[in-house]
């Protein structure tokens, strides 16, 4: 017992400070400690990433193999902490401002994280649905977090509705499965999954698992509610959406398939091979028309989201190594250009609408050129770090035979290039108008800086960036 | 120096980044300080990069110069040049310091102007210089933004139109570049372009979706590969960026465009689609003949009812490439080296034209020819440099561009009479085009008030000339200072295809 609570110490860790924090917060001085209750979750979340990262490639299962706490997982937690502490410091000053402040949101911000935590460590139906909702939850009220904003409201409410769905689509493949392999661990379930040998059932349950999940990763067709809420949510939510609640959903679809139904890779990997095809052609050709800016990063998002399933749907080691890659490099775009637009503003108002970016560059040309560089990351052109995501992914999928998928992948983000130099345009070339003030917010220029200049110093060195994914990707196929 | 082939890619990119550390605002001082720090730095890279000349072993058929690292995600960095790269290694480092002259007026953003200039030129040379699949892809691409910034922001009226057509139509070639290669690592476990040229890629036909492909893997990969040089090229039919780029593309950026920039196709297809994929280079070599022969001719009519010179020039320049795709897949010695040839001589040309046409563009601030004529009075020494240019363009004997159209006509007659004998009509073509251009432009009466007051060519511009119209002439009278350096070369690229695709009609034959 006392070994399988070292297995989730972080976890409980997170979860006595967020109910210790709350009791407190509420009996003293409630909102106003907001501001400095964001910083002390995301310092706590920093230094319990560095502390996961440092274990070593050692695999602990506790609860009977409920929970997995392998390199993988491991991989996952780092990556969700960080962006998670990323993005909360940089919105804490935009937030502050507007009154949106309030002390749950670090709180309910950290409740996700531990969702998700439990989520990339999942080894068993029960724990992947109690991680699910836990994240879920937190993430509604997050996305309504300006209670008296039509927009964010909508968007808490569609949200909640549309998530309400997943997850029952995604327990009645779960029941689906139990019934039909007579186990909920993904241990049990691998061993009745073999080639060749699943029931029409455990298909059945398959494919449901798979709508719900792929309803979280918002790839399509599941991807309707992302642009509203995305839209809705107030940017720094927006943010978080965009970065760590991606990197669980995509790491738990991976640890689900891999762990569960890894012996039957072909009949999934025509599914999430299509789901990857539609999310970057509809993510490429829908942004092409979005005019506000957060729309686009969503349309963005199913696109990148697109890219990652990509290296899934090969399903090999190497192809969960290039998605654990795509997923750092997506966040790190991510967080800078959010940063970027965090910084907009017009009369102390956020500015979203692209066009007010006309002639950025010469009011600011140092930042339009971190945000060039940015785009140009995210169209996945070289010499960006973001071409080398894309270079590894489409690597994973001719490996594995996938050739159509990759062709048709280079062609979406040939088009996704499009909406990106769109921006790039405004910046550079548009025509002057009375246009946008920039705020100078340091967090945020630090958190801008990192996203941009980790773009440019990633062709020199990734600081065993791949070998970490390496190890991570090889205990999951093993 | 062992790693001197990185010494001087990347002198410019440091330069690049001083400027965008240590500069700000936008003052005079600022931008004189731009303007003299990046001729310094491209006139160095020059000057390092005559090492890399001088020190070359002709004799030597290998890469030379090589280095080879550690990249991240398990790629190399490897550089190094053969005697087919060598040249245009040259050719970058010399035009680029002479752009930078022509861009000495320019007014707005200079300091940005500058740093995408230097950054180009490193991309430029990375590209001519890398033996490793992606970091040559990657160079590639990267060439692409600054380009695209240099259009979009300097640019003409229509500029946004044609940077956007620019970046798209060639971001689309080259992906499926990006494919090919990806399949290539699969398939030799390897990106390196030097073992890679001595893979053998399968070459059994196959059926795709009901199409008999001959030539198999090595045709497709040929296929993808052709999607991104032709456009880069530019091979007609997709050569449509070009005359749009070309038009609004500031007087520098059109010049490094035709003078380098469209050498990447040619020279891609030297590196990689000839000795790599010989047998789908044999199976296709036909069907792009024919299309070099039409670009010549289609493009040579098109550039006589231009109304713009820079756009009369950009179709010029589609027809002089398509002597160079022609004498590239006619595949022996002639039309090889002559394709080289025109690629370097075409450097040097183009690049004059449109430096001429800048020249009176700053003056006059317009391109369309009916706003010329009776140059000649007040300008004689530009009538002089032009005229040399245009007889330059035509492929006058005693120029640069007689040999390289000479040699390619002659490679391609010994193996296909008939495309050499419409594109020769394209000579006369380019004849008409170029001479009634200079005649409507030069000659005539002096009628146009506003021309009344012209200036002739200030010192700056005479220099800039000079280095030019002493390189087409040396290429002109003594060719043998190109053909010895990449001869041996060529001559093993020959050798190596004849080889492979006569083994590969044994082979062929046996499995029927």
């Amino acid at each position: 017992m006392q070994a399988d609570l070292s297995v989730i110490l972080p976890e409980i860790l997170l979860s006595l400070y967020v109910m210790a924090v709350l009791l407190l917060a509420v009996y003293t001085q409630k909102d106003k400690l907001a501001p400095m209750l964001v910083w002390l979750t995301a310092g706590i979340m920093t230094l319990l990433g560095i502390w996961i990262a440092s274990q070593g490639p050692v695999t602990h299962v506790a609860f009977g193999g409920m929970f997995v706490d392998d390199a993988f997982a491991r991989f996952s937690k780092v990556l969700i902490l960080l962006s998670a502490a990323a993005v909360l410091v940089m919105g804490q000053e935009y937030m502050s401002r507007r009154g949106m402040l309030r002390f749950e949101y670090p709180l309910l911000v950290t409740l996700s994280v531990v969702g998700m935590m439990v989520m990339v460590s999942a080894g068993d139906l029960m724990a992947l649905y109690m991680g699910l909702e836990l994240q879920s939850l937190a993430l509604y009220v997050v996305a309504a977090l300006r209670r008296d904003s039509v927009k964010s409201t909508e968007a808490g409410l569609k949200y909640f509705v549309l998530g309400a769905l997943s997850s029952g689509l995604l327990l009645y493949g779960a029941s689906l499965v139990y019934g039909f392999a007579g186990t909920t661990q993904f241990a049990g379930i691998i061993t009745v999954a073999q080639h060749g040998e699943v029931t029409v059932g455990l298909l059945f349950g398959l494919v449901f698992l798979i709508s719900g999940l792929a309803f979280k990763v918002s790839a399509v067709p599941f991807h309707m509610w992302t642009p509203d809420v995305y839209e809705g949510a107030p940017t720094p939510v927006t943010a978080f959406f965009a970065s760590a609640p991606k990197v669980a959903a995509i790491g738990l679809f991976a640890r689900v398939m891999h762990d569960a139904f890894g012996l039957a890779v072909a009949d999934w990997s025509q599914i999430i091979a299509l789901i990857s095809l539609l999310s970057m052609f509809l993510g490429s050709v829908a942004a092409i028309g979005q005019t506000n800016i957060k729309r686009m990063m969503a349309y963005s998002s199913i696109a990148h989201m697109g890219y990652a399933l990509m290296g899934l749907a090969a399903g090999n080691e190497l192809g969960v190594q290039a998605l654990l890659v795509y997923m750092s490099i997506y966040v790190a775009m991510n967080i800078g250009t959010f940063a970027f637009i965090l910084m907009l503003e017009h009369d102390g108002k956020p500015v979203t609408d692209i066009a007010a970016l006309n002639q950025y560059a010469k009011r600011e040309p140092g930042r339009a050129l971190g945000m060039l560089v940015l785009l140009f990351s995210l169209a996945g052109v070289p010499p960006m770090l973001g071409f080398f995501g894309k270079f590894f992914v489409l690597r994973a999928a001719l490996e594995a035979g996938l050739t159509w998928l990759a062709v048709a992948g280079v062609i979406a983000s040939v088009i996704g290039a499009f909406y990106y130099l769109r921006i790039v345009y405004y910046m550079y070339f548009g025509e002057e108008t009375d246009g946008i003030e920039t705020n100078h917010s340091p967090v945020l220029l630090v958190c801008f800086v990192f996203g941009a200049g980790a773009m440019v110093l990633g062709m020199v060195t990734t600081l065993g960036l791949e070998t970490a994914a390496a190890n991570a990707a090889s205990v999951l196929l093993q | 120096m062992d790693n001197l082939l990185s010494i001087v890619t990347f002198i410019p990119a440091l330069a690049a980044a001083i400027m965008a550390v240590f500069m700000r605002g936008e003052n005079e001082d600022v931008q004189k300080n731009a303007k003299y720090l990046t001729l310094f730095a491209t006139s160095i890279t020059f000057l390092v990069s005559l090492l890399i000349y001088f020190q070359f072993d002709p004799a030597d058929t290998g890469f030379q110069f090589v280095e080879d690292k550690d990249w991240i995600f398990g790629l190399r960095y490897k550089m190094g040049v053969d005697g087919i790269s060598v040249l245009f290694v040259m050719l970058t480092t010399f035009v680029m310091p002479l752009t930078i002259l022509a861009s000495w007026d320019v007014k707005t953003r200079v300091k940005e102007y500058m740093i995408a200039f230097l950054l180009l030129e490193t991309l430029m040379l990375g590209v001519f210089m890398a033996l490793d699949l992606v970091l040559f892809y990657f160079f590639f691409e990267a060439g692409l933004i600054p380009m695209f910034l240099i259009i979009g922001i300097w640019g003409g009226a229509n500029r946004i139109y044609a940077s956007f057509k620019f970046f798209l139509y060639t971001f689309f070639g080259s992906v499926l570049m990006l494919v090919a290669m990806l399949f290539m690592y699969m398939d030799a476990q390897t990106t390196d372009i030097v073992i890679l040229l001595d893979h053998e890629f399968a070459f059994d036909s196959f059926n795709v979706l009901g199409i008999h492909v001959v030539g198999g893997v090595q045709t497709l990969l040929f296929l993808a590969f052709f999607a991104s040089f032709a456009v880069k090229m530019p091979m007609w039919p997709v050569h449509t960026w070009l005359p749009d780029a070309h038009v609004q593309a500031p007087t520098a950026g059109s010049v490094v465009l035709a003078a380098i920039l469209l050498k990447m196709g040619g020279y891609g297809f030297l590196r990689f689609s000839l000795p790599m994929f010989p047998v789908g280079s044999a199976v296709m070599s036909d069907l792009v003949l024919w299309m070099s022969a039409i670009a010549i001719v289609y493009t040579s009519l098109v550039a006589l009812v231009q109304e713009d010179m820079k756009k009369l020039i950009a179709y010029s320049s589609v027809a002089h490439m398509g002597f160079v795709t022609m004498g590239i897949f006619a595949a022996n010695q002639q039309g090889i080296d002559g394709a080289i040839f025109q690629m370097l001589s075409h450097g040097f040309i183009s690049a004059a034209l449109f430096l001429c046409v800048g020249v009176i563009y700053d003056r006059m601030h317009t391109r369309e020819i009916t706003a010329y004529g009776g140059l000649v009075v007040n300008m004689p020494a530009y009538a002089l440099v032009f005229m040399f240019f245009t007889m330059g363009n035509v492929g006058l004997p005693g120029t640069s561009g007689f040999v390289g159209e000479f040699l390619t006509l002659m490679g391609t007659f010994q193996v296909n009479t008939w495309v050499a004998f419409v594109a020769t009509s394209g000579v006369i073509f380019s004849a008409a085009y170029a001479l009634w251009l200079y005649r409507r432009v030069v000659f005539g009466d002096l009628i146009k008030g506003s021309l009344k007051t012209i200036q002739d060519m200030t010192v700056r511009e005479k220099w800039i000339f000079a280095p030019l119209v002493v390189m087409t002439l040396l290429l002109g009278i003594y060719p043998v200072v190109v053909t010895d350096t990449i001869s041996p070369s060529t001559t093993a690229l020959v050798d190596s295809f004849n080889a492979a695709v006569a083994s590969a009609d044994v082979t062929l034959a046996a499995t029927h």
